[in-house]
């Protein structure tokens, strides 16, 4: 970094990028280990999951996938040999070890509630936050920013403390695990987030679009319709995706308030047993499962993750 | 050509009249508009506040909605003030809080001071650091469950690699003062990522004219940071604390799945005590004095907090 330097005298040198760079990576090479250990659990064997010292090698087996998905039980030798050939790689792992498939799992109807309860709260959320977002972007509305705030302190209470009489609210409606209970639950903690980040990205639509419009003989509706709507689109697309990942992601209400019919994944995935304990391969393999979508999502939206996680108040 | 095309424009243009009569106020648009997110953050949220507001004066218990419902004044707030097992709860969250909000806070800015230096890749491994942000905290900790294992888990056998100390010795989650350090870990894993990509906006934000300008007044390296890059990414390295300040105030999931609590009650956050006396003591009136403590005292620190960042925005 010297004066002489015929570039930008303010770039860093081209030693101190090299050492950036090898911490950066040595960084993300560490934090991303946890992640890789379940991938490769979901592929282990259970007795290879529970070895001392931790396999690093191992034999890849999809048995941990097949347990995912079905419901088994221990029989006698006798019994399995009476049976006719098996039917699958699944059925034939599973009879090694002396049990046969009973039926499938919870864990697909508990994937699929997730997706229910995740997208139709995300259409909701969306489909309200960009009409507030655009009533607070272009009219005068009275106590405009008290509103906003109060949308926004909305999330600043603990779930569990929401979630108390919520679960009784939720009684009375007979609203009680189910999925539209959750969606409208759902839908009202992201409408708060949705708000303030579509109203961010329709702020920087110029207004001249919808006033040339309504010169031109649109209604307000129609301009709105026609010239902002379709600007928006990165915006909605990325405010979805983060609402979708909250959805996707939450615990706490759906673990007080879904017990059966509509609990979603990630309550159930930590009740996965096994004979024994924990049967982790299987975990790993709800694990590896539920959290593939999120990471498609991650790739998608880095350009915008700045904005979503703060809530729009920093922008790039 | 140009006659249709005026054709085509004067078609598409209605009379004024016609305009009012199709089209709504702007004023009546803005509330058709508005009105739908009022009214659900109203059922969903305002009215269950309330609800609690009122249960948090009695002495109502969700497993027997059926007993005589008795007003208790501000009993059950004294009670609270008065807990031992509260303030120990309180206790643990501010540990919890303290040290993720430090620890986050220091790497955070490290790394996104690094990455700042743009060197060759930068943009790829930032979205890989990124990753752990985006996941399920429940599902994470309940993952980190398997890797804190003291025989099997991968953690106790690299701490033991490194350290030499047996790794059925590491008993991150059964151990009285180590299970406080594995939510911390587990926190600071996942989040500094956070506080990394606000960090990084920051620095981001630094016009190079001012480092060019100091570099021209022979400012020393170690200068210009302190005078330039620290004050200048403060406001950014402030919203992070905030946020994450708040979330982990409210910490529920993580814990929950990968302590729960326990041992005893050493991990035991404010979240979970809450939860407990919920859900599982079914305490409903006096869990509900507790959730609205708890909201003010988020309310209340926050707006201090958001104040102080006005301040440091405004100098």
């Amino acid at each position: 970094m010297s004066l002489t330097s015929a570039h930008s005298v303010v770039a860093p040198s081209a030693n101190s990028k090299r050492i950036a760079g090898a911490i950066i990576i040595a960084y993300a090479l560490i934090s991303i280990v946890p992640l890789l250990w379940i991938f490769a659990t979901s592929f282990k064997t259970p007795p290879d999951s529970i070895a001392y010292p931790p396999k690093i090698l191992f034999q890849p087996s999809i048995e941990g996938y097949c347990n995912l998905f079905t419901t088994r039980t221990r029989q006698t030798p006798e019994y399995i040999n009476s049976l006719g050939p098996a039917t699958g790689f699944c059925d034939e792992t599973v009879r090694k070890r002396n049990m046969v498939i009973a039926g499938p799992s919870n864990f697909l109807p508990r994937f699929v509630n997730s997706l229910i309860i995740a997208f139709g709260s995300t259409f909701c959320a969306v489909f309200l936050g960009t009409l507030s977002a655009y009533g607070f972007s272009r009219f005068k509305v009275p106590l405009a920013d008290d509103l906003l705030f109060f949308i926004l302190s909305t999330r600043f209470m603990p779930p569990i403390a929401v979630a108390i009489p919520i679960y009784l609210m939720y009684r009375e409606l007979g609203l009680s695990d189910t999925a539209l209970g959750m969606i409208l639950l759902y839908t009202a903690v992201n409408v708060s987030l949705a708000v303030w980040l579509l109203k961010g990205f329709i702020d920087e639509i110029p207004r001249e679009y919808e006033e040339a419009a309504m010169i031109d003989g649109y209604t307000r509706l129609q301009a709105f319709w026609r010239t902002v709507l379709p600007q928006a689109t990165t915006g909605i697309a990325a405010t979805a995706i983060f609402c979708l990942i909250f959805a996707w992601n939450e615990y706490a209400f759906a673990a007080l308030l879904t017990s059966g019919t509509a609990q979603t994944a990630p309550p159930f995935i930590p009740t996965i047993i096994g004979e024994g304990g924990q049967d982790w391969p299987a975990v790993a393999a709800g694990t590896t499962i539920f959290l593939v979508p999120i990471l498609v999502f991650t790739i998608l939206l880095r350009k915008q993750l700045l904005r979503g996680i703060t809530f729009g108040a920093v922008r790039k | 050509m140009l006659n249709r095309t005026a054709e085509n424009v004067a078609r598409a243009t209605p009379e004024p009249l016609a305009r009012k009569v199709r089209g709504i106020s702007d004023k009546g648009l803005a509330w058709l508009f508005i009105s739908p997110t009022i009214l659900l953050l109203l059922a969903i949220n305002i009215f269950p506040l309330f609800w609690a507001i009122y249960l948090s004066f009695t002495n109502y218990r969700a497993n027997r909605p059926n007993e005589m419902v008795k007003n208790l004044g501000f009993a059950n707030y004294q009670r609270i003030l008065g807990d031992q097992d509260i303030w120990i709860a309180m206790q643990t969250t501010a540990h919890f809080v303290f040290w993720t909000i430090l620890l986050q806070t220091l790497i955070g800015f490290t790394l996104a001071w690094l990455i700042d230096r743009k060197f060759r890749g930068h943009a790829f491994w930032t979205t890989l650091i990124l990753v752990p942000m985006m996941l399920s905290p429940a599902v994470v900790g309940n993952f980190w469950r398997f890797l804190y294992e003291p025989q099997i888990g991968l953690f106790a056998y690299a701490i033991s690699f490194v350290s030499g100390i047996p790794p059925a010795n590491i008993q991150m989650l059964s151990n009285v003062s180590l299970a406080p350090w594995s939510i911390i870990i587990v926190d600071t894993w996942m989040w500094t990522p956070y506080v990394m990509l606000i960090c990084l906006a920051g620095l981001r934000s630094i016009p190079e004219y001012i480092y060019e300008a100091a570099e021209v007044d022979r400012a020393s390296n170690w200068r210009q940071f302190w005078s330039i890059t620290l004050p200048m990414a403060l406001p950014f390295i402030m919203l992070a604390v905030l946020f994450r300040g708040i979330e982990n105030f409210k910490m529920f999931d993580m814990v929950n799945l990968l302590t729960g609590g326990g041992p005893g009650s050493t991990t035991e956050v404010a979240s979970i005590t809450l939860k407990r006396q919920a859900f599982e003591s079914w305490r409903t009136g006096y869990s509900s004095a507790f959730a609205i403590i708890l909201f003010v005292a988020v309310f209340g620190l926050a707006n201090i907090y958001v104040k102080a960042l006005n301040k440091v925005k405004q100098r």
